[in-house]
């Protein structure tokens, strides 16, 4: 291949389809992060819990390694809505502390660094480079939440046989639905805070703040108002409840997925929580279209 | 020729500002200069051509696409290389500009050879892989013409391209800007406020003053003129000379020391002259073009209170 040309040349060849551009950011990206030791051991570590729920289905469906463990008995544990649910929460929890790590590194060092107007002089607009950034984290987290979650219910319903699979659809549709309503919802809030803030650790640690500060905040506000409006605050609580919503799952106390419980004395109403997601949404998604210009307005 | 840019009464507002008032006007130039004082509103221009910002009313066209309806078509055609510092943190410059290459469409392999290629010819090839933060002021502006230029555009928008470099590093920007040039496929927008970059550079002159088009002019055109405009220093000149001078046609004033300015007609070379100096034993010491055009030009559309073109 000729790389040495000493005078300008123009480019004549064929070119790539336009809607599959975005897909190029990812692929930069990963082949950064494959770099990072540090990535590799997370998300290998991440894994840890799909690998056990797997473990824990397989003994339930064999009796000689059943007896093995608890002689007397038939079953280890019940794999229902509840157990799919707590693999969600474990997953979802891994999957924001990868938003953390991952999230702020996707905007921010291209604003720091003035890059945007190079991406975007090009056929590439706005929203594909949102979409690109974004898919990066889409991708890692689909990879930890809900393709390890089908897969699994899909062992499960190999294993039980009898139907169990066409009984039980609504539990798939509730972790393919619930993990995407979650990594959407963390994907543009990792965005939106990479997109305000330059420095790298701080848009971390905001992100950490949006939900444990906000959820203190959240507590404090019921506390002293004696309400459970302050839930609104309290981002884990909201995706909780509907996720407990989807999975069709009774509220009780205590109820909901790990990481992610709500409990029946807090509840507040399921069209409140997805009014609050929403807004929340609609709130990152305007704080990109204020960031990601190619040129700042001084007004 | 096609006119690369057309402006239809563009105008941009930002707010309650109004910086680009209503500019009118078509630009077939090779490579046509931008020129202007602080806030003039060149970047504006420049910005509201790449689609950066929208224009309030009017539109422009680029290769007869229009820039509000046909965006995406109209980047396609377009290289910028911004006027600040600009790159992708923690890449090596040659993963960077094959990046920006493939963003503007090219295959992997295609960007990735280009990119090369693209990194020798701005004169980096041995620092194509090194990381482009630890680049210096210099070497960044040469990757950022590489990647303005890797995907082969059809019209280059260069920002302030001398901006921070030494007078060697200078002297290549302006010889690599040229080389582009002079090869035809691409056409030219250089913004400068050095006039001396935009005199080597462009052979058309757009100036802006306050949001509008103060002048505009062919500088090819100029310097054509000017090179009947000739200031000499004599020895031993003497009304024989003066004389002779005028037979020959041309208009002449002379000055203390020596000293004369001369129109030269057309169909009279400077050889005729030197001839008719020898034949009257008569020294022509020095023999200059008429210089600093552009900076008359610049100087004239600063002074008119709304200029035009």
């Amino acid at each position: 291949m000729a790389v040495y040309k000493q005078s300008y040349r123009g480019y004549d060849g064929p070119l790539t389809p336009t809607w599959s551009r975005f897909l190029i950011l990812p692929r930069y990206a990963f082949e950064e992060m494959r770099r990072s030791r540090f990535f590799t051991i997370f998300y290998l570590v991440s894994m840890a819990a799909p690998l056990i729920f797997g473990l824990t289905i397989y003994v339930e469906h064999n009796l000689t390694v059943l007896k093995m463990l608890q002689p007397g008995r038939n079953s280890l544990i019940a794999i229902d809505a509840h157990y799919f649910l707590n693999l969600l929460g474990w997953q979802s929890m891994m999957a924001f502390f990868l938003a953390a790590f991952v999230g702020p590194g996707q905007i921010s060092p291209d604003l720091a660094n003035n890059a945007l107007p190079l991406y975007l002089a090009r056929p590439f607009s706005r929203a594909e480079y949102v979409a690109g950034k974004m898919s990066v984290l889409l991708i890692l987290m689909s990879i930890m939440t809900w393709i390890p979650g089908l897969l699994l219910f899909g062992l499960q319903g190999y294993l039980e046989g009898g139907g169990w699979t066409g009984k039980n659809l609504q539990i798939a549709s509730a972790i393919f639905l619930g993990a995407w309503i979650w990594i959407l919802l963390i994907s543009l809030l990792a965005l939106a805070l990479s997109a305000w803030v330059k420095w790298k650790p701080m848009a971390g640690a905001l992100l950490f703040g949006v939900f444990f500060v906000a959820a203190g905040f959240g507590g404090a506000i019921n506390g002293i108002l004696r309400t459970h409006w302050g839930q609104l605050l309290n981002i884990s609580h909201l995706i909780g409840r509907v996720w407990v919503s989807m999975f069709d799952q009774p509220m009780q106390r205590g109820s909901g997925a790990v990481f992610f419980r709500v409990g029946r004395y807090e509840e507040i109403p399921i069209w409140c929580c997805w009014a609050a997601l929403l807004a929340i949404c609609g709130l990152c998604l305007y704080m990109l279209e204020r960031k990601i210009r190619g040129a700042e307005v001084v007004r | 020729m096609q006119p690369v840019i057309e402006l239809d009464n563009l105008e941009v507002r930002f707010g309650e500002r109004t910086i680009l008032k209503k500019l009118n006007g078509s630009f077939a130039g090779r490579a046509i200069g931008l020129l202007g004082p602080n806030g003039a509103g060149k970047s504006t221009l420049i910005n509201t051509l790449l689609g950066f910002h929208q224009p309030s009313t009017g539109t422009a066209r680029i290769f007869g696409k229009d820039i509000r309806a046909e965006a995406h078509a109209v980047r396609g055609l377009l290289g910028y290389m911004p006027e600040n510092d600009s790159f992708v943190a923690g890449m090596t410059g040659v993963h960077f500009v094959r990046l920006m290459a493939e963003l503007s469409g090219l295959p992997p392999e295609a960007a990735m050879e280009r990119a090369h290629e693209a990194f020798f010819w701005v004169g980096l090839g041995e620092a194509r892989y090194r990381k482009l933060g630890t680049y210096s002021l210099g070497m960044k502006q040469m990757a950022k013409l590489a990647q303005a230029i890797v995907h082969g555009p059809k019209l280059l928008f260069l920002d302030e391209p001398t901006n921070g470099l030494d007078p060697p590093a200078r002297a290549r920007m302006i010889q690599l800007i040229q080389e582009i040039r002079d090869h035809g496929d691409l056409r030219l927008i250089v913004s400068s406020h050095l006039l001396r970059d935009v005199d080597e550079c462009c052979d058309e002159v757009l100036i802006l003053k306050d949001g509008r088009i103060a002048a505009f002019c062919n500088l090819e055109e100029e310097r054509r003129a000017n090179r009947k405009f000739l200031e000499i220093e004599t020895r031993g000149a003497n009304g024989a000379f003066s004389s002779a001078i005028e037979r020959l046609g041309c208009e002449a004033a002379y000055f203390p020391n020596g000293r004369m300015k001369l129109v030269m007609p057309d169909g009279v070379a400077i050889r005729q002259l030197y001839a008719l100096a020898a034949d009257q034993n008569v020294q022509i010491r020095r023999l200059n073009h008429k210089r600093d055009s552009l900076e008359d030009i610049f100087l004239k559309a600063m002074e008119a209170p709304h200029g035009g073109v």
